[in-house]
């Protein structure tokens, strides 16, 4: 399928355009409350909550016989909600670490779900067939229904964000000094869960229980990536989430044989690389391209400062140090031709002969200025 | 009972404690969600092997999921090497990614044959005895039984053989280092071992129940023992209970297995967690109310000595005034003093002053020197 088509599509399908939609939506909700959860090391919770939530769902198709949204995602949030009370209760009464909590509840929960949801199975009736898609999600089952569902929910996840802004931004970078200014950081603390709940339950459905952690996780930490602000890290987030989310429904829904999960765990991943690698000033690629120019400056420094030393030895200028008593002076470092080409590039040191070489007047000045970068302490 | 349901059994039962012994080291390591990480990405693993080899029942395929978990691992901690990402974000990021590549090898590639990832996430137990092993014709039991025998042979031999080595890393990485050992080579062959197991018991019970089966009975047995022999015997034992009772539930209820053990050693963990005898919720609430009521008659007998002797003793020694001095409500003041008076720490005279005992007198000056 050709871009041109493809955007059309994009608008103009139906189905493609319930899709994309949903999974904008969710990956809008998932990046902003995820960025709070990265910053707070709990990237890990959404793994908990996704999975806690299943006994809710099975529990809210049992009982209400509708495969309702809005009743599915309640029943969901409410697990999920009952699971991260768990993990927060288990942390504080007992010496267990964070991660064995989340391991718990994340197991014991789905292990739950899983008995009742042999209950339903065992139902006659067809519509049960649905509830797996909160497996592994399937957004081609997306009806604008379940758009309404998660565009509703997760405005109203936003708006307690916006509305909330300054308490969460306290809760993620300093508690203490919150709750010194009367501001209950323990109540903040619940409903900022509360919403990331709600974030990851609506994403259900689409993404599925295993990837839903992505979901949170991803967008955040290439946010983290590019920016140390707050406000700017969250608009990112939100934006690579929905990016991703898109990126994803469209692949999957395009192309046969493709879960719309992965597809879009895979695309948020991808910006997560980019991210990692190219991001300025933290990423990989900047970092190297910077150990590289040190790694450069200090080889052109001590040519600078050996020649330096050698001329204070001889009367003339010009005269000539062959390059292998360079090497010789600088035997550990090595590359001592390529810098020296190097310099002659920027004026700094002249061929005299075949294999020897002197510094200029501009060169001197240079080296002076290395030796006093090096042992700053001289004067 | 049938042969099956005692070969279901069986299977669960050597699954669970297989599990439980190397759950013990990823609690007390905080690596509880590398087994959440592993017992997913070893799916990689899984369908690589099988697209090379088109036999599902290869025992290859072991072989790659181990090294896709060694894979998990060492991705994990080279994302988290570059200081980019916090540790938890860099398991949220790789296991989801792999997990994802496997699940679409899956359904573009595979969607025929029996590998569904249904099947991978929850695993039937009850299936499992219908795979046997045939050696010259002669059936030898299900097979799952004999892959989930050598796991736990192994991880027994290797917990045995390296207890000290482990113990030392676990506990004290630095000290492990500086006399020699490789706690870093000695991870990373345990989280080999970690993934073969996640890998031989997924197949029969799906993986959130390898994780339920590694993490929730050594984080019970935490709670009840200070010591590692006695952890990982509990565990095992822990695990053992919550295979059993866990078929048991869904015999009666006539639900899935993995689902009723995860749900019972979920039950298992629960009770520990309230009623352990030292660590548990009660225990610590009841410990707390007694430190409360003891700290508080200490208090009393402080302020009884303070003022023994100078003029105020006689309006600050009345019960009718302690709440106001102490700050405590009237019927705290007034139980205390009961409790103390009980105690033999104060006495009391006829006009209600109340006197230090002299063993009361010598807790206070105990509990002042100190």
């Amino acid at each position: 399928m050709d871009a041109g088509r493809l955007l059309h599509d994009l608008f103009f399908d139906y189905t493609l355009r319930t899709v994309a939609l949903g999974a904008m939506a969710l990956g809008t909700v998932s990046g902003t409350l995820g960025a709070f959860a990265v910053l707070r090391k709990q990237s890990l919770l959404g793994d908990a909550i996704s999975h806690a939530a299943l006994p809710g769902i099975v529990l809210a198709f049992m009982l209400t016989g509708a495969k309702d949204p809005l009743i599915l995602v309640l029943g969901a949030a409410i697990a999920g909600w009952i699971g991260t009370l768990g993990v927060m209760w288990i942390v504080r009464q007992s010496r267990l670490p964070e991660d064995s909590a989340l391991g718990i509840v994340l197991s014991v929960f789905f292990g739950v779900g899983l008995v009742l949801l042999t209950f339903v199975q065992r139902e006659p009736t067809a519509s049960q067939a649905g509830l797996n898609t909160f497996l592994f999600g399937q957004a081609a089952t997306l009806v604008m229904e379940d758009v309404v569902v998660i565009a509703g929910l997760g405005s109203v996840a936003l708006a307690v964000v916006a509305l909330f802004w300054k308490e969460f931004k306290l809760l993620a970078f300093d508690r203490e000094f919150g709750g010194s200014l009367g501001i209950g950081m323990r109540r903040m603390d619940v409903l900022l869960t509360t919403v990331l709940v709600v974030a990851i339950v609506i994403g259900l459905q689409t993404v599925g229980v295993v990837l839903m952690s992505a979901m949170v996780v991803a967008p955040a930490a290439a946010a983290r990536q590019w920016t140390d602000s707050l406000g700017v890290m969250v608009m990112l987030s939100a934006a690579f989430g929905a990016l991703g989310g898109v990126t994803g429904a469209v692949a999957s829904s395009t192309t046969t044989g493709i879960p719309t999960g992965p597809a879009i765990v895979l695309a948020v991943t991808l910006v997560v690389a980019v991210s990692l690698v190219f991001a300025p000033r933290r990423g990989l690629a900047w970092e190297w391209v910077r150990h590289r120019r040190n790694q450069q400056q200090v080889r052109t420094g001590a040519i600078l400062t050996d020649l330096y030393a050698l001329a204070r030895q001889h009367t003339d200028r010009g005269h000539g140090h062959p390059v292998a008593v360079l090497e010789a002076m600088d035997a550990k470092r090595g590359g001592v031709r390529r810098t020296l080409a190097v310099l002659e590039g920027d004026g700094l040191a002249k061929r005299e002969a075949d294999d020897s070489w002197s510094l200029t007047a501009a060169g001197e000045q240079a080296a002076l200025a290395a030796i006093a970068r090096r042992n700053p302490d001289d004067g | 009972m049938t042969r099956i349901d005692v070969e279901i059994q069986l299977i669960a039962l050597v699954a669970a404690v297989a599990c439980a012994l190397p759950g013990v080291y990823l609690v007390l390591r905080r690596l509880a969600l590398m087994s959440d990480a592993i017992s997913h990405t070893v799916l990689l693993g899984i369908v690589l092997a099988f697209f090379v080899t088109g036999d599902i029942s290869s025992p290859l395929l072991i072989v790659a999921a181990a090294a896709t978990g060694i894979l998990t691992v060492a991705l994990v901690e080279s994302v988290h090497g570059t200081r980019l990402v916090k540790q938890d974000a860099a398991i949220g990021l790789v296991f989801p990614a792999l997990f994802s590549i496997a699940v679409i090898l899956i359904s573009r590639y595979a969607g025929a044959v029996h590998l569904d990832t249904d099947a991978v996430l929850l695993g039937e137990l009850a299936f499992a005895p219908f795979t046997r092993l045939e050696i010259a014709g002669r059936d030898m039991g299900p097979r799952t039984l004999y892959v989930m025998g050598s796991v736990l042979l192994l991880n027994v031999a290797f917990i045995v053989t390296f207890y000290k080595e482990l113990k030392l890393s676990t506990f004290d990485a630095a000290l492990a280092a500086s006399l020699g050992f490789s706690p870093v080579l000695l991870h990373y062959v345990f989280m080999g071992l970690v993934s073969v197991t996640a890998v031989g018991a997924f197949d029969a019970v799906g993986s959130i129940l390898v994780v339920a089966l590694m993490i929730v009975p050594p984080a019970g047995a935490y709670l009840l023992t200070d010591r590692l022999r006695w952890m990982i015997a509990l565990s095992a034992l822990l695990g053992a209970t919550a295979a059993i009772a866990g078929y048991w539930m869904a015999w009666l209820a006539d639900a899935s297995i993995a689902g009723s053990i995860a749900a019972i050693a979920g039950a298992q963990f629960l009770l520990i967690f309230l009623l352990a005898p030292k660590r548990g919720v009660i225990a610590q609430t009841l410990r707390r109310a007694r430190q409360r009521v003891e700290f508080a008659q200490l208090m009393l007998a402080i302020h009884l000595l303070n003022h023994e002797g100078t003029p105020e003793a006689e309006r600050e020694s009345r019960e009718s005034e302690l709440h106001d001095h102490l700050r405590w409500s009237p019927e705290f003041v007034q139980r205390i003093v009961r409790l103390a008076e009980r105690g033999g720490i104060i006495t009391r005279d006829g006009s209600g002053r109340l006197f230090l005992t002299p063993a009361g007198r010598a807790a206070a000056r105990g509990a002042i020197s100190a």
